[in-house]
């Protein structure tokens, strides 16, 4: 491997690279960032927007980063007067028809333009007393805004729909400074992956109709997730503000889902953030439902557990977005059963990212599918819910909505419990935390394990699946009996 | 004005020999007058020898840049493993410029002939001419020489298209020319890869200029020794050039004089100099792109390209645009520069901004209401925009504004201290 590296010194660091590598690649593995706009690393090169420039030794004049391969030897220099000056007179290029309106932009505060402007820019500008350029705003697309006079014409969003989703419905239209990112009069931005041009726009010309004006970039926590919108498993960022989920962002992963998220999973966050939530134990007293305390509903799961073992039947009916954690869990605390786990999995239209190999919006909506039946849950929900029928315990994992029917004892662990929910007759219902709020592992089709993090509190006593039946597990049985985990 | 003109004794008449001559445009007529036998010439040599003569030869790239046509065939690559491809550039845009017209005017079977040649000598099987949209007139005539060659079977196994352009200044860039004719924007590439290596439809290409491939046939014919022995200056440069000159000058047109002519013979003799009572101020030697010259280095000025280097300019595509002492070179440099502003592919910051801020400044100056710093901020932008960006489009907006500022300062601070009546620009 390092036989086949190529080494070259970027501001006097050495760097070994893979041949073929770009010089803005090799930078950032030298830990320098080049300050840069069309370039991107999911996206065709088109080297336009010259922001990249270095000297390079030997060459004749300012080289662009992006564009220029690693060579044996080659001595990079991006801090020289010529490049610095170079990209100071494109900054300012950029700026002279920029409408500089951050305080009511999306964008500010995470705006590549911002942040560039801000580290080597000019204080003041030279193009006073003439007007700027206006375009009027465009509604692309379902949640896509163009906001024209923000544009820098990088080109980042024609070259992902053209190149990556391969539906070229955007171009640059016009010439000279009267171009605009144009869409076709009778296309619309609509493509099931069409969102992430918004993500890739450096600036805060593409807006997210969802997110817009609902939070500041720097008030937002952002916190590594896994989607949990399809089986793909999708890398995200989930941002929160206040604790309240505001929008979701692809997190690069290039086995995965390289910079992209489809705009299902983007949008498939809201559920995150419910208000009408199980925020307490509840235990079946005089035929009702009523609020305790963990200790008391541990208790009673407990004594219904024991009252029932010895080689009876149960059965588990769990969701498929359920976390590998709290399904071993599950699996665990009924060791001492005939056990039969079973689950469902909602589906829907495939949708592939037509550039990306390997990438697709997938029909079947739930993250941890291939988890469960890693664990030895089935497909076979029709059987297990019958056989749910004459069980000794039931128990229904975050699936308020399974038509179940028991003779048995029913325990329910969920986030949310309608007032017609078939789960409303249990003995017992324990609050548990979503996704967003607790940490765990989904495997995605291809038997990725991928870890996702708490990004906000549960709600009242609320606690995560895992850590409510490893409890459960704990107190039925020391010493604990061996986890099946295959 | 009784365009085409009798060719001056001064002109070494090579390309421009059959210029007003109708007869020369037929298929028969141009046989007639030893047409197609350079192509039958070359089709029965190695592709190899063809592209030594013309090394041999000394020829460069007529469009502007220069370059050795023999050396830029020789970049193909010498193991055939995909289809090749020839691009002919007629896509005369260039402000000032006007030789390549008349090439497919009047001899457009000699264009035709020496795309054939090219084509057999890099071993390509189609080669596309890209005609400028305007071009009505050179495009019938082209096509219907096209189809009488075609008739006559003599182009063997090359396939020869007509591509018509639709208006843009920029798809005489090669590579963006090479977008177009694959029905993209036409946008400049950046490169590397050049088109040696992926050019049209990302497969090895070479592309020539209308001029430069009209010569090849005489090359092939008289023998690369007769050509390069058409250099009256500089070795580097050998054989016949085309000037289209226009501007103040009694009569302008096109001039085809060997390499290394005096430009002031140019304009004074052959052209009969500034109109009556007036004086020579200021000559632009090659095409809209190029640095402006004073007179006295215009007079001072050999017209092949070292010479016109030395002059601190290019030879550029001979185009000569001619100022006399009425022009205002503040509003002559207004022009050029909308009409690059107007022109930009709008890739490039620096040339989509660029060239439309300097525009908007240099009209503010003819407007009357420059300010002092507006020639250093021109000066400033124009270093920015030089040299920095895919194409040359933006550099080219660049270079008169400098060399104007530099030599014709006095014009502009005359608009900027108020001493000159403002302008009326639209």
């Amino acid at each position: 491997m390092t036989d086949n590296l190529i080494t070259l010194t970027i501001d006097g660091a050495p760097v070994s690279v893979p041949p073929g590598t770009l010089v803005i690649e090799a930078a950032k593995q030298a830990g320098v960032l080049v300050p840069h706009y069309c370039y991107h690393p999911g996206l065709p090169v088109a080297g336009l927007c010259r922001m990249c420039l270095v000297e390079i030794e030997k060459a004749p004049k300012l080289q662009i980063a992006c564009a220029t391969t690693v060579t044996e030897g080659m001595v990079v220099k991006t801090q020289t007067a010529p490049a610095k000056d170079a990209r100071q007179g494109v900054l300012e290029f950029l700026l002279i028809n920029h409408p500089l309106d951050c305080p009511i932009c999306d964008q500010a505060g995470e705006c590549e333009l911002q942040d560039f402007v801000f580290q080597e820019g000019q204080a003041s500008t030279r193009y006073a007393e003439f007007a700027k350029r206006f375009n009027p705003v465009e509604d692309f697309g379902p949640d896509v805004l163009y906001v024209p006079n923000r544009c820098i014409l990088c080109t980042r969003c024609v070259r992902f729909m053209e190149d990556v989703a391969q539906e070229p419905v955007l171009n640059v239209s016009e010439r000279g400074d009267r171009a605009f990112i144009g869409i076709h009069p009778e296309a619309r931005l609509d493509h099931p992956w069409a969102g992430n041009v918004v993500d890739l726009c450096p600036v805060g010309s593409l807006l997210s109709k969802d997110f817009l004006h609902k939070a500041r970039a720097w008030e937002l926590d952002k916190t590594a997730s896994i989607c949990t919108g399809c089986s793909q498993g999708c890398n995200i960022s989930l941002d929160t503000r206040d604790e309240v989920v505001v929008r979701v962002r692809p997190r690069p992963n290039l086995d995965v889902n390289r910079y992209f998220i489809c705009d299902h999973g983007r949008m498939h966050y809201r559920w995150m953030n419910r208000g009408d939530r199980i925020e307490a134990p509840l235990i079946r007293h005089d035929g009702e439902l009523k609020a305790v305390d963990w200790d008391e509903a541990l208790d009673r799961v407990v004594g219904i557990l024991r009252g029932a073992s010895g080689g009876g039947k149960a059965v588990a009916l769990v969701s498929p977005g359920a976390s590998s954690e709290a399904l071993a869990a599950a699996k665990r605390l009924l060791s001492g059963f005939t056990w039969t786990g079973a689950f469902q999995v909602v589906m829907g239209e495939e949708a592939p990212l037509a550039g990306v190999p390997n990438l697709a919006l997938r029909a079947e909506r739930a993250p941890n599918a291939k988890g469960a039946e890693q664990l030895g849950y089935t497909r076979d929900y029709a059987p297990a819910l019958a056989a749910a029928k004459t069980a000794a315990v039931v128990l229904v994992l975050d699936d308020p909505d399974c038509a179940v029917e028991t003779d048995g004892a029913l325990l329910y662990l969920g986030t949310v419990l309608g007032d017609d929910a078939p789960c409303r007759k249990a003995e017992v219902v324990l609050p548990i935390a979503n996704v967003a709020e607790e940490e765990g592992t989904f495997v995605n089709r291809d038997g990725r394990e991928q870890r996702y993090f708490q990004a906000k509190p549960a709600p009242g006593m609320a606690q995560p699946a895992a850590w409510v039946l490893g409890q459960l597990a704990q107190a039925m049985a020391p010493p604990l009996p061996v986890a099946e985990v295959s | 004005m009784g365009y085409p003109h009798k060719p001056h004794p001064k002109e070494t008449v090579v390309l421009s020999q059959y210029f007003g001559d109708a007869d020369a445009r037929t298929y028969k007529g141009w046989v007639k007058r030893g047409g197609y036998e350079a192509l039958a010439q070359a089709l029965k040599s190695d592709p190899v020898a063809v592209t030594d003569i013309v090394k041999e030869s000394g020829l460069r790239g007529r469009g502007g840049a220069g370059f050795p046509t023999g050396l830029k065939w020789s970049f193909m690559p010498k193991e055939k493993k995909r289809p090749h491809y020839l691009c002919v550039n007629a896509d005369e845009s260039e402000p000032g410029t006007f030789k390549d017209r008349e090439i497919m005017r009047w001899t457009p079977h000699a264009l035709l002939e020496g795309t054939a040649i090219a084509a057999h000598a890099i071993r390509a099987e189609v080669a596309y001419i890209y005609i400028r949209g305007e071009f009505t007139e050179p495009w019938t005539i082209m096509e219907r020489a096209l189809g009488d060659a075609n008739a006559a079977g003599v182009f063997g196994d090359i396939k020869i298209h007509l591509h018509r352009g639709a208006g843009a200044y920029i798809c005489g860039e090669e590579t963006a020319l090479m977008n177009s004719i694959e029905g993209k924007r036409g946008n400049p590439r950046i490169k590397p890869p050049f088109p040696a290596a992926a050019g049209l439809f990302g497969l090895p290409t070479t592309i020539n200029n209308v001029e430069t491939l009209a010569a090849v046939p005489h090359i092939i014919k008289r023998g690369a020794a007769w050509y390069k022995g058409l250099c009256l200056s500089n070795p580097k440069s050998t054989g016949t050039k085309l000037f289209s000159v226009c501007g103040h000058v009694q009569r302008p047109g096109n001039y085809e004089v060997t390499m290394g002519f005096p430009l002031k013979d140019l304009l004074y003799d052959m052209c009969g100099g500034p109109p009556a009572g007036r004086t020579l101020k200021a000559c632009i030697p090659g095409g809209s792109s190029v640095p402006i010259l004073t007179r006295e280095e215009t007079e001072a000025c050999l017209l092949d390209y070292e010479g016109v280097a030395l002059k601190g300019s290019m030879l550029g595509s001979g185009g000569v645009i001619v100022f006399d002492d009425s022009a205002d070179m503040v509003y002559q440099i207004m022009r050029l520069a909308r009409f690059y502003a107007h022109e930009s592919c709008a890739q490039c910051t620096q040339c989509r901004e660029g060239t439309a801020w300097t525009t908007k400044i240099l009209e503010r100056i003819l407007a009357g209401q420059g300010k002092t710093t507006d020639l250093d901020l021109l000066l400033d932008l124009s270093e920015n925009m030089t040299g920095k960006t895919i194409c040359v489009l933006s550099d080219s907006c660049a270079a008169p504004i400098v060399s104007g500022i530099k030599k014709f300062r006095g014009e502009f601070e005359a608009y900027l201290a108020g001493k000159r009546q403002p302008v009326m620009v639209s």
